[in-house]
């Protein structure tokens, strides 16, 4: 069957556990991994599994994209170059999935509305950030069943899975997730915190996420829409789990995620690096599927 | 205590003193001390010639939350409403990166304040170079604050410190968060610090008193060459509170250490301000005994004693178990989950089918 071929660019954490994710999937192929320096691990380990591997950024890419039939190109490198990069590559005809906390294109969160980008194709995404992902879709839950005041998430993060990008720019990551806890999550307000444990043996990726409902909490209802919620993440991140709760608190709904990682690039521990990747790959496979059956064609974008 | 602790004769070093009582005092509070009181104990705290105070929500710029608890008025009236009525004292901020943001800080001065701990988890210092970077920028008086540092060992810290530094930190903090160290571990941590700093850094040291050793662990610190200590009159803070400033400054005038302010007016505040407006005596009783022998963050105190009402764990066991899983500071929404988890486990409480 024809798969649609990627490219990857940054050879961090994330692009690293990417080549994993989109070698396994059923319509992706990763061709190019694109990084800025050719000691990194992530490069070297890139061309050790067969991809083909440049250290000039993305314009060591552009002169090949035509040739290699790249469509889809992952971003996960930094808020600051990935507007350079989308537009770079969208100029081309290529699909940006971006994973860094750029948010230039629609936001996305798979179980919650990723069928609205498809439907629109959209030629930029944003993936929001690791805690976006682990608890947006736990929010929508909740509001789904009714409104939500102010939701308020904390993500406990083991330090080994943390990169130097995300630790010397800790507050785009609380903007960004904070923003998408209302776009995405349907709260009308929201807080995002983070916690970097170093603990040993490492911990694995902790979230909690409080509701503010506007009436009292309909218990039943919130708990059937969260367990279901759970399911639907757990099609594409298995260790997506409940710990504890929902508790209810007067208007108050809380409840308490773990998330485990396939242990891919990073041992398991780090569920932070692989919801993000996975949900990047259920994304970028959704619209392969359009392009498979011909029902999308990711076009050049013009230049302003 | 070994003879070995104080090596140097400590006579006419001067020491900044940092009065924690509207900050660290806010936990003990659980957040609700009033713009008035924070005006009351403040104006005094000037009086009394206290340098600096830290006025903010317990767990700093960004702390009204769900996690933290909601204080009774935004930090930035709070730092208004105090600043703008000091004669001498600078308004001081806490700020813990993945919780405070830099437009959190810029309002913060924009209201008053002019001198910012800027704090993470004593092996992250690498979470912190735009927050100092910031502060330095807005002309702020920079610390850079290595929390919980019990658990990173002296050549770590240092490291840590010299991060810090190169971000642009005045001062490098030693933090007892934990209220765990005992004086030849606080030692051989500054000493640490001032081997790798430049000579104009600044070493601070933050203690609390949750083995009684707040003043011992401080005077520990001077002698390996810190300049600046944090306490609260009458050590109105977390756990069982801060180094109790009142007392500390007595110590030093009897060392001949020199800090500028007056004992006896320092009393009074404690006595007939700080005293009154404790809703619980903080003293060392067994469960902030537990945070220091256990190593646990002691804000966590409160949230425990309310998490063993509601789910009949003893407050002494959850804090334990949150020193074995090894929680550091900012992971209050673990106490209720580990509360949760042991109370399954002692069949008290019933799992949600999934």
């Amino acid at each position: 069957m024809q798969k649609i071929k990627c490219a990857l660019i940054g050879s961090g954490n994330i692009g690293t556990d990417l080549i994993y994710k989109i070698q396994r999937s059923e319509y992706l192929e990763p061709v190019w991994m694109v990084g800025i320096d050719p000691e990194s691990e992530g490069l070297k380990r890139a061309q050790e599994m067969g991809l083909k591997t440049t250290a000039e950024g993305v314009d060591g890419l552009l002169p090949h994209v035509e040739k290699d039939g790249i469509q889809i190109a992952f971003d996960a490198t930094s808020a600051y170059v990935h507007a350079e990069n989308s537009r770079k590559l969208n100029a081309l005809g290529v699909l940006m999935i971006d994973l860094t906390p750029a948010a230039i294109g629609p936001l996305c969160v798979p179980p919650v509305n990723l069928k609205e980008h498809t439907d629109k194709y959209e030629m930029n995404v944003n993936m929001i950030s690791c805690a976006g992902q682990a608890t947006i879709p736990i929010v929508n839950a909740v509001a789904q069943v009714q409104p939500v005041d102010y939701a308020e998430i904390v993500a406990t993060l083991a330090s080994h899975s943390i990169g130097p990008g995300t630790r010397a720019n800790l507050d785009e990551f609380t903007y960004t997730t904070s923003n998408a806890l209302t776009k995405v999550g349907g709260a009308r307000r929201g807080k995002a915190l983070a916690v970097i444990n170093p603990a040993e043996p490492p911990m694995i990726m902790r979230n909690t996420v409080s509701c503010l409902t506007d009436e009292t909490p309909d218990e039943q209802a919130i708990t059937k829409s969260v367990l279901a919620m759970i399911k639907e993440v757990q099609k594409y991140v298995p260790g997506y789990r409940l710990v504890n709760g929902p508790v209810f608190d007067d208007k108050r709904v809380t409840v308490f995620m773990e998330v485990e990682g396939l242990g891919d690039y990073l041992p398991k521990y780090a569920g932070n690096l692989d919801i993000m990747t996975a949900a990047a790959t259920r994304t970028a496979e959704m619209f392969a599927q359009e392009i498979i059956e011909g029902t999308f064609k990711p076009r050049p974008v013009e230049v302003a | 205590m070994t003879d070995s602790m104080i090596t140097g004769d400590l006579k006419g070093r001067k020491v900044i003193l940092h009065d924690m009582c509207l900050r660290d005092g806010m936990h003990a509070k659980r957040e609700q001390i009033s713009v008035e009181q924070m005006i009351k104990v403040a104006t005094a705290m000037d009086d009394a010639g206290v340098p600096y105070l830290q006025v903010t929500h317990g767990a700093g710029l960004g702390g009204n939350s769900l996690q933290h608890g909601f204080a009774l008025a935004s930090n930035e009236e709070y730092i208004h409403a105090v600043s703008s009525r000091m004669k001498q004292a600078k308004v001081s901020v806490l700020l813990i990166p993945g919780l405070g943001t830099m437009d959190e800080l810029r309002s913060a001065y924009e209201a008053g304040a002019r001198s910012v701990h800027v704090a993470t988890h004593c092996t992250e210092a690498d979470t912190s170079p735009q927050h100092i970077a910031c502060a330095r920028e807005l002309g702020m008086d920079s610390t850079g604050f290595l929390m919980m540092a019990h658990l990173n060992d002296p050549k770590g810290l240092a490291e840590q410190g010299k991060l810090m530094e190169s971000y642009g930190a005045h001062t490098v903090y030693i933090t007892d968060s934990a209220g765990y160290m005992l004086p030849a571990d606080v030692k051989a941590r500054v000493q640490a610090l001032r081997d790798v700093l430049k000579p104009e850094t600044e070493i601070g040291f933050h203690g609390h008193h949750n083995l009684g050793m707040g003043i011992a662990n401080s005077i520990a610190a001077i002698d390996a060459g810190a300049t600046r200590i944090d306490g609260s009159v009458a050590g109105l803070g977390a756990g069982a509170g801060n180094t109790p400033l009142e007392v500390f400054a007595a110590v030093c005038e009897r060392m001949g250490i020199e800090t500028g302010v007056d004992v006896f007016k320092l009393t009074d505040v404690a006595e007939e301000i700080i005293v009154p407006m404790m809703d619980h005596i903080v003293r060392i009783d067994r469960e902030s005994l537990a945070l220091g022998y256990a190593g646990v963050y002691s804000t966590f105190l409160l949230p425990a004693k309310r998490a063993a009402e509601r789910y009949g764990v003893p407050a002494r066991d959850i804090l334990v178990e949150l020193g074995r899983k090894k929680m550091i500071g900012g992971q209050e929404d673990m106490i209720d989950d580990t509360a949760m988890t042991m109370a399954k486990e002692r069949g008290l409480l019933k799992a949600v089918a999934s």
